[in-house]
């Protein structure tokens, strides 16, 4: 009686240990190829702790400034937490998240997923989804994580499935089986770091040909959901002595009207907050769209990045009393680490 | 709460828990709450329909436990005082009341389970709406056939007296609505069920184990099988001819492995609780004759009509007297006219059972025409034995029945999915009017909705199946056989699991379906 005690726990521990292995070599790794954006979220946990500024946003942050130069230039150690298609609800609680592993002096947020108010407005059911799994697979546990993904969820999608699928994985990843590439058994254990604190260097060049023509949207307001979250942000900051900072990346696609650029520079000075719209100081900052971007005008590459940053951290020293930390013997040792991984990066993507 | 959803399983295992750990006498209740908490996830609305069921019926026979309880004291106060006429006047009076009690209460239930699949179809659906009728109106409540035909089993065997009243309401409530077998049956006996799960009992490791292996495989033949098969199921039903032939074969996968995988399921859980349900299914694909195969199929159902339609048809007053006149008239034929008036009888019930459309109707007369021919031409049969003895030793002759019995049962099976039964006629006749057989080879079987990889996933799996019944058929129990063997077990069970996990069809991508019966 005592073997057989013995023996149906360590058949179950023996069982547990290989479902696991098998979520982990089943799980997208998102180290090569097209979307290594989905790596994103995961590497955070690795950099987190010195960081006097935190950024949160989709691709527009994520792709469009470099975390190395305004270290370089400023001394202004920082962060990207952002992945592709992040939405507002998802970025408030990265932020969440970031405040239980450091305390920024600045968290900057970029505006752009105002306009999507609710999951249901986000594109179609499959997209939203994958778009999902990256930021959210990648988070480590915490009741921000299970709000987040309870906030990413539209109605219909909201079930046991869903949500026991984020739980494990595996659940959503089962049939992946069929389709594993070399990543998934190079990766399997171990990740590498596919961005530079949470930037993905892009150096490619696609000029921007004619200019973007996009439909009006016919109610130009905000919703009711976006300004939900943006006013918990606004509190969240205040109640943890963060200085909160609105931005609108140097991008040309999705178009940012006029009318949504007055409602958050009023929301912005109602609530004392900064709030810069950096597509309006592009000559300032230096931006050639036949030799800055990756992809004709959506995001900026690798010279984009570093002229935005080098602007950015002017603004923000100006603005927000951030020391220059270069000084920093530790922390100079960990940056000047970045600083040449980033270097041979470039090195390498540049050919 | 369906038993593919991800949130049964935790349910199931706490059930399972917590019913193990409560004390032995208080069992049946945790089953009870736990079977109500399951139906409310179903939607609360539905609710309504299985507390009508459990308080009709137990109103009824509490009624009728009465009023016989009432004659036996009687009976028994007066025995010397009344003649045996008197005695059976009174027995016969009771026996009224007590139908009569029966009937209103049949008619109650039936009524409502009929009001509700008629509202599933138009022109009474457009006809209710916005009606006073409107709120029943929501579906077909789910299970609603199976728990109902199981309760009104029970208030007929009460009347006949061959069960005893379950005076106590929620005991009652719990035979109603046990949620393992609430979705598609296996639909049981009181007097079998009902001792099993009132009767405190002792935890017995072994037939724990047994349920869950046999949870697994439901959900191996549920996932791995029934639900990939479905994409293509759904494809060829636009086909005609040799298309049309494939689909009767993919449909009867499909319809086996989602219906016996979901009485793997409430058996195996069932089990595990030390309630041991009725089997439904004994590999029916290998009956070599129509009888033999409804012996083997969805068996529980075949008992009740048997039991509540078909032999009191047979035996009521005017088929005696039809019997009777026939005899005289028709000879041997006439002997049997009344069995097959009572099969007519009894298989359009269980066609109308399925659904309120004229397809499954057909499919209950074209089952009743089968049997009724089988029988009419058994002394052609035995002459042809007779001609050729030694032939039905033969294994290849033993196939040969197999096979076609597995075919004519598929090109009947098949008029489910035709709710127009002229479209099921018309794809019947293609078989022999339209020849293209070259949909085999020239690629047609890649764009159904299956790849290259789920053929063979399917291949795989459809062969364990095969060969797991093939065992079953000439051995025996295979988890027995595993049962002294338990190395081997454990790598087949956790095997079993991975390849559920890896290969099921749910999640994202894949449109799970609901079982198939769980529309009845």
């Amino acid at each position: 009686m005592k073997k057989k005690l013995l023996i149906l726990p360590a058949v179950l521990a023996v069982c547990l240990a290989v479902l696991y292995l098998l979520q982990m070599l089943l799980m997208p790794k998102y180290m090569t190829g097209k979307h290594q954006e989905g790596a994103l979220i995961a590497e955070y946990y690795h950099n987190a702790g010195n960081n006097d500024v935190v950024f949160v946003g989709d691709c527009e942050v994520y792709e469009n400034f470099s975390p190395i130069t305004l270290w370089e230039e400023y001394g202004i150690p920082s962060y990207i937490r952002g992945s592709a298609q992040q939405l507002i609800w998802q970025s408030y609680y990265l932020m969440e998240e970031t405040l239980k592993y450091e305390k920024p002096k600045v968290m900057v947020f970029n505006v752009l997923s105002m306009k999507y108010d609710t999951p249901k407005s986000t594109g179609a059911q499959s997209q939203r989804e994958a778009y999902n799994r990256m930021t959210l697979d990648g988070m480590r546990w915490s009741v921000s994580k299970w709000n987040s993904i309870q906030a990413s969820m539209t109605e219909e999608e909201k079930s046991w499935q869903a949500e026991l699928s984020y739980i494990f994985p595996l659940l959503r990843y089962h049939d992946r089986w069929s389709s594993l590439e070399k990543q998934d058994f190079t990766y399997w254990f171990k990740k590498d770091q596919v961005s530079d604190n949470g930037y993905l260097m892009q150096t490619g060049v696609k000029p921007l040909g004619d200019a973007y023509h996009e439909m009006r949207p016919m109610d130009m307001n905000f919703g009711e959901n976006s300004w939900y979250y943006l006013e918990k942000m606004t509190q969240l900051c205040k109640e943890n002595g963060v200085q909160l900072v609105l931005i609108k990346a140097p991008a040309l696609s999705p178009i940012w009207w006029d009318e949504w650029d007055l409602q958050i520079e009023e929301y912005a000075a109602k609530n004392d907050l900064l709030y810069v719209n950096l597509l309006d100081y592009q000559e300032e900052i230096g931006i050639d769209w036949s030799t800055d971007t990756y992809d004709a005008g959506l995001h900026l590459n690798v010279y984009g990045a570093e002229k935005a940053a080098r602007w950015f951290g002017k603004y923000l020293q100006e603005n927000c009393d951030l020391p220059d930390r270069r000084n920093d013997t530790a922390l100079s040792d960990i940056w000047a680490e970045k600083v040449a991984t980033y270097n041979q990066r470039k090195e390498t993507k540049e050919g | 709460m369906q038993f593919t959803s991800f949130g049964f399983l935790p349910f199931a295992a706490l059930v399972l828990l917590a019913y193990w750990v409560t004390p032995k006498k208080a069992r049946w209740i945790t089953l009870l709450l736990a079977s109500y908490v399951f139906y409310i996830f179903a939607g609360v609305e539905y609710l309504w329909f299985m507390l009508f069921t459990t308080a009709t019926t137990y109103i009824t026979t509490l009624c009728m436990d009465n009023i016989l309880q009432k004659q036996d004291a009687f009976l028994k106060e007066n025995k010397a005082l009344l003649s045996r006429e008197e005695k059976k006047a009174y027995k016969a009076a009771t026996k009224n009341k007590t139908r009569l009690l029966m009937v209103v209460c049949l008619v109650l239930n039936f009524g409502m389970l009929a009001v509700c699949k008629g509202l599933l179809i138009d022109p009474f659906r457009t006809m209710a709406s916005g009606s006073f009728l409107s709120f029943l109106s929501i579906g077909l409540p789910l299970g609603m056939s199976f728990y109902l035909f199981q309760s009104m089993g029970y208030v007929v065997d009460i009347h006949r007296g061959t069960a005893k009243a379950e005076r106590n309401p929620f005991k009652l409530a719990l035979f109603v609505s046990f949620f393992p077998q609430l979705i598609q049956g296996p639909i049981s006996q009181f007097s079998v069920l009902a001792p099993q799960m009132y009767a405190p009992k002792d935890f017995d490791g072994k037939e724990f184990s047994f349920g869950l292996q046999r949870l697994l495989w439901g959900y191996f033949k549920k996932l791995v099988i029934a639900d990939r098969i479905a994409a293509a199921v759904g494809t060829l039903k636009g086909f005609e001819g040799t298309g049309f032939f494939l689909l009767t074969v993919f449909y009867a996968v499909q319809l086996y492995a989602d219906f016996t995988g979901g009485i793997d399921m409430a058996i195996g859980l069932s089990q595990s609780l030390g309630i041991k349900l009725p089997e439904n299914f004994i590999r029916p694909y290998f009956s070599k004759n129509i009888a033999e195969y409804w012996r083997r199929w969805h068996i529980t159902l075949g008992e009740w009509m048997k039991s509540y339609i078909f032999y009191p048809i047979s035996v009521s007053q005017p088929m005696l007297k039809l019997s009777k006149a026939a005899r005289t008239k028709l000879g041997n034929f006439g002997k049997r006219l009344p069995v097959y008036v009572a099969s007519i009888a009894t298989w359009a019930v269980t066609g109308i059972w399925h659904g309120l459309s004229p397809n499954f109707l057909l499919w209950g007369m074209l089952n009743c025409f089968v049997i009724v021919v089988s029988e009419e031409l058994v002394p052609l049969y035995e002459k042809f034995h007779n001609r050729f003895p030694g032939l039905k030793q033969k294994k290849l002759y033993g196939g040969f029945e197999i096979l076609r019995m597995f075919i004519l049962m598929n090109l009947i099976r098949i008029v489910d999915l035709f709710p127009n039964v002229l479209d099921y006629f018309k794809r019947m006749g293609s078989l022999v009017t339209t020849w293209n057989v070259n949909i085999l080879w020239d690629g047609t079987l890649l764009n159904l909705g299956l790849s290259p990889l789920d053929y063979g996933i399917l291949g795989g799996a459809i062969a364990l199946v095969f060969a797991v019944s093939l065992y079953q058929e000439k051995k025996g129990s295979v988890r027995e056989m595993l049962w002294t063997k338990p190395a081997l077990r454990y790598i087949l069970v956790f095997a079993l699991l991975l390849v559920t996990v890896l290969m099921g069809s749910y999640g994202i991508g894949y449109n799970a379906s609901n079982f198939i019966y769980n529309q009845f």
